[in-house]
């Protein structure tokens, strides 16, 4: 099963085991956005102190992919500079993703990115 | 993983179905090294190579506009053209091919008689009744139409089995009702909705009807005359011809009342500076040049579906339906949507994966299905699910497919298995 090449073992374990996954107390910034095509949301929480990320979270449903990024991007964020995670782009997710992807799915890759940017940086929506 | 047990299907002319599948050209390729599923002819389905050759035919030997010219190019393509819309015609028992009318496509269609009809005879204190079950492009267009002329929309609920309840049906086709308008098969559930009964129901308050057709053209023998309907409209793609070609079908006092919908060319019989006189029926719906190699593809396909046999198509996807209703009830955790009694495709969902992740893994293994809302939202609400993956079939699938869908949805199950 590991040898599927869409979905790589390391995706199907953050779906399968999320991290990061629930609801932060107090947390700084707060940002929910969803994908109406398909349907998925996604809530990304922070704590920052002195402009460095020490504790992140994020809560939703949806895809494997959109699952998946997210686990991951929490992971990353973790004791990043808030002006570090404001230039991550599209590249940036899908080399942590590590696989080729339709115009389609990077919707579901991207939902995740979209919400953790409009959230560090401050904005009602990321745009399109 | 599964082991599939022999399911005889005794109904299916084996043979006969490779036979077929040897005019479809793409039916021989493989995807990510497998043979190609293709599991998805409600959204479009496969072109034989008779309509590939002759709009290739068209583009190499008489590619010209037509009504226009005089010289035998021209002719030449005025002439398939035309022929192609009598086939049409014919194809579905129409009294006349002057109530063929060329559009994009079904969507188009709706939108015509919602911009020609509809604004001629709509208006505050008016009802159009639609059904819950429909595809967004005949909910959308009569949005748009009612938030500009104030008319009320309503919607014939579902049952929990989803189907049309007709039980208030009384109630909501009355005096004020001036359309019903529906899906003749739902794309979503495979419901095959009760045509006569609708219609009756208009009928006996004076409403007319509108027919969307784009999931049973092509795969039942259709009489417009029998079904009585005003209006009827379908789509080439999904019935072995191309894109951008889709007819509607109207009954000829209707059109001939009708104010034309775009104006532009062909569709005038004069043009002054202070005004203009339209052109005869069908030309004063088709303005601008039209999609002619579309239409002559059409006609081929017409003519291939009709070599087939439209009752042979409906018998065969019947019971290859009924082979994979079966085949996938077998699955833990496979919930279908709609009833069991269905036209040719199966929207399901299975356990909490998402469809957009079961395509995924079932493109992976060759097979080609939808998954997503397939442009009908409020069904999907109504049923109180996000999102379904649907597998839609034609004459020219067989068992074996429905097999690798079988197998690819374990496949599916394991790899997302917590």
């Amino acid at each position: 099963m590991s040898t599927d090449p869409f979905y790589r073992e390391a995706i199907l374990d953050h779906y399968r085991h999320p991290r990061h996954k629930g609801h932060l107390e107090n947390a700084d910034i707060h940002h929910h956005d969803h994908n109406p095509f398909c349907g998925d949301e996604i809530t990304i929480e922070l704590k920052v102190e002195d402009d460095v990320i020490v504790d992140a979270a994020f809560d939703g449903r949806g895809c494997a992919i959109s699952q998946a990024t997210a686990s991951m991007l929490m992971e990353e964020v973790m004791g990043k500079r808030l002006e570090d995670v404001r230039g991550w782009d599209k590249e940036y997710v899908l080399e942590l993703l590590g696989i080729e992807i339709g115009p389609v799915r990077l919707k579901c890759a991207l939902l995740p990115l979209k919400a953790l940017k409009a959230g560090v940086w401050g904005l009602e929506e990321w745009p399109e | 993983m599964v082991e599939l047990t022999a399911v005889a299907t005794p109904e299916l002319d084996l043979e006969r179905i490779e036979r077929i599948r040897q005019d479809f050209p793409i039916l021989a390729r493989q995807v990510h090294g497998k043979p190609l599923a293709y599991l998805d002819n409600a959204a479009s389905s496969q072109k034989p190579e008779a309509v590939l050759r002759i709009m290739d035919e068209y583009y190499r030997q008489y590619n010209a506009n037509v009504h226009r010219g005089v010289h035998t190019l021209s002719e030449e393509a005025t002439a398939a053209y035309e022929l192609a819309r009598l086939k049409v015609s014919r194809f579905i028992h129409s009294p006349s091919d002057k109530q063929i009318i060329f559009t994009r496509g079904t969507t188009e269609g709706i939108n015509l008689v919602a911009n020609s009809w509809g604004r001629a005879n709509l208006g505050v204190g008016d009802e159009v009744l639609i059904t819950e079950m429909e595809h967004h492009s005949n909910i959308v267009p009569w949005q748009i139409l009612r938030d500009q002329l104030g008319f009320t929309l309503r919607y014939l609920p579902l049952t929990a089995g989803g189907e049309l309840d007709l039980s208030q049906l009384d109630t909501l086709v009355n005096a004020r009702t001036k359309l019903v308008s529906f899906m003749h098969v739902s794309n979503v559930l495979g419901t095959v909705n009760p045509v006569q009964e609708l219609v009756a129901a208009a009928r006996a308050v004076g409403a007319k009807v509108l027919l969307d057709a784009a999931q049973s053209v092509p795969h039942m023998p259709i009489d417009v005359q029998a079904l009585d309907v005003d209006f009827l409209v379908f789509s080439s793609h999904k019935m072995c011809g191309p894109t951008g070609i889709g007819v509607l079908y109207g009954k000829r006092d209707l059109l001939e009342a009708m104010p034309p919908w775009m104006g532009g060319g062909d569709m005038i019989r004069e043009v002054k500076m202070e005004g203009s006189k339209w052109n005869a029926l069908p030309y004063k719906f088709e303005a601008g040049t039209p999609s002619v190699a579309e239409a002559i593809g059409l006609g081929a396909a017409v003519d291939y579906l009709s070599s087939v046999g439209m009752e042979w198509i409906h018998a065969q996807e019947q019971a290859l339906v009924d082979y994979a209703y079966t085949r996938l009830s077998e699955i833990e955790g496979l919930n279908i949507v709609g009833p069991e009694s269905r036209a040719g495709l199966i929207a399901f969902t299975l356990n909490d994966l998402h469809p957009h992740d079961l395509a995924a893994v079932l493109d992976q293994e060759g097979v080609a299905i939808r998954a997503g809302h397939h442009c009908a939202q409020p069904v999907h609400d109504r049923l109180g699910v996000m999102a379904t993956a649907r597998a839609s079939f034609y004459f020219y699938n067989k068992p074996a497919e429905v097999d690798q869908l079988v197998l690819a949805l374990d496949k599916a199950s394991q790899l997302f298995a917590f």
